[in-house]
């Protein structure tokens, strides 16, 4: 169950997500139930961030499925990135299955204040 | 010319017959407790010794999990927490897919599984619960005289 790059044609689940943003950036909060942290992974592709999974679960080897609800391992997700946000400034942390990404936005683009002026 | 047009009403009617049509395929009874997507999502497996079963629950804290075995069935409950800014924040929510707020599922089990046997863990959001198939109920081979 690694990762490589054959499997990345491979049929995936698409993870389901909440972004918010607020004056500092971006936060993305993807479900990656079952995906420890070794088998994630968040790469920046031009201006494209792609979030892997491969999940890693403890199944007994003799086990026969009864009922099946999520039938392939993997899941995978794209997103496109605004200019106004730095790919260098990422961080991601997982945990509990929820993978938290954090988009900082490119200095020149934090909110400046234009004033309206009155004629 | 006109056979193909895109906004015939003929279409629409033929795209909603297939959609229906589609539907029934998948849910030919569902659930009464709701529709297939589902959160957390459930599988099932079974060996001799024991049914085990897998409930895909990200974002929970472990101790908040309810999970309980009462007359032959098992029930997953709790709460999950939304990530989402309070209102009145300065924040702008771009999207909400995530499911947050009350769960609850259950899982009818065989006969043969004891309920003083079952083995909870919570790992990378993925509960799994064990429970162990009481002896006797064991295949056993009955020699023939």
């Amino acid at each position: 169950m690694t990762m490589g790059r054959e499997e990345r044609g491979a049929a995936a689940l698409v993870p389901p997500v909440d972004v918010v943003e607020d004056a500092r950036g971006i936060t993305l909060y993807a479900d990656f139930p079952g995906v420890p942290k070794e088998r994630l992974e968040v790469r920046v592709d031009g201006d494209t961030v792609v979030l892997e999974g491969e999940m890693a679960l403890e199944i007994p080897r003799e086990m026969e499925a009864t009922h099946v609800e999520v039938s392939v391992p993997r899941f995978r997700r794209a997103f496109s990135l605004s200019r106004d946000l730095d790919p260098e400034g990422m961080s991601a942390e997982l945990k509990n299955g929820v993978l938290t990404l954090r988009i900082r936005k490119a200095g020149h683009a934090m909110p400046r204040r234009i004033e309206v002026r009155a004629e | 010319m006109n056979d193909l047009s895109l906004f015939s009403g003929d279409l629409f009617a033929e795209m909603d017959r297939l959609r229906s049509q589609l539907l029934q395929a998948f849910e030919l009874s569902p659930s009464i407790r709701g529709p297939a997507r589902r959160y957390p999502a459930l599988n099932v497996g079974s060996t001799p010794e024991s049914a085990e079963i897998y409930a895909f629950a990200p974002g929970l804290d472990p101790a908040s999990i309810e999970v309980q075995v009462e007359r032959g069935v098992l029930s997953i409950s709790g709460e999950r927490p939304s990530a989402l800014p309070r209102q009145g924040e300065a924040a702008t929510v771009h999207m909400k897919e995530r499911f947050s707020g009350k769960f609850h599922r259950v899982v009818t089990l065989a006969e043969d599984l004891d309920p003083d046997a079952v083995r909870a863990t919570y790992r990378d959001g993925v509960l799994h619960v064990s429970i162990r198939r009481r002896g006797e109920a064991k295949p056993r081979r009955i020699n023939v005289e």
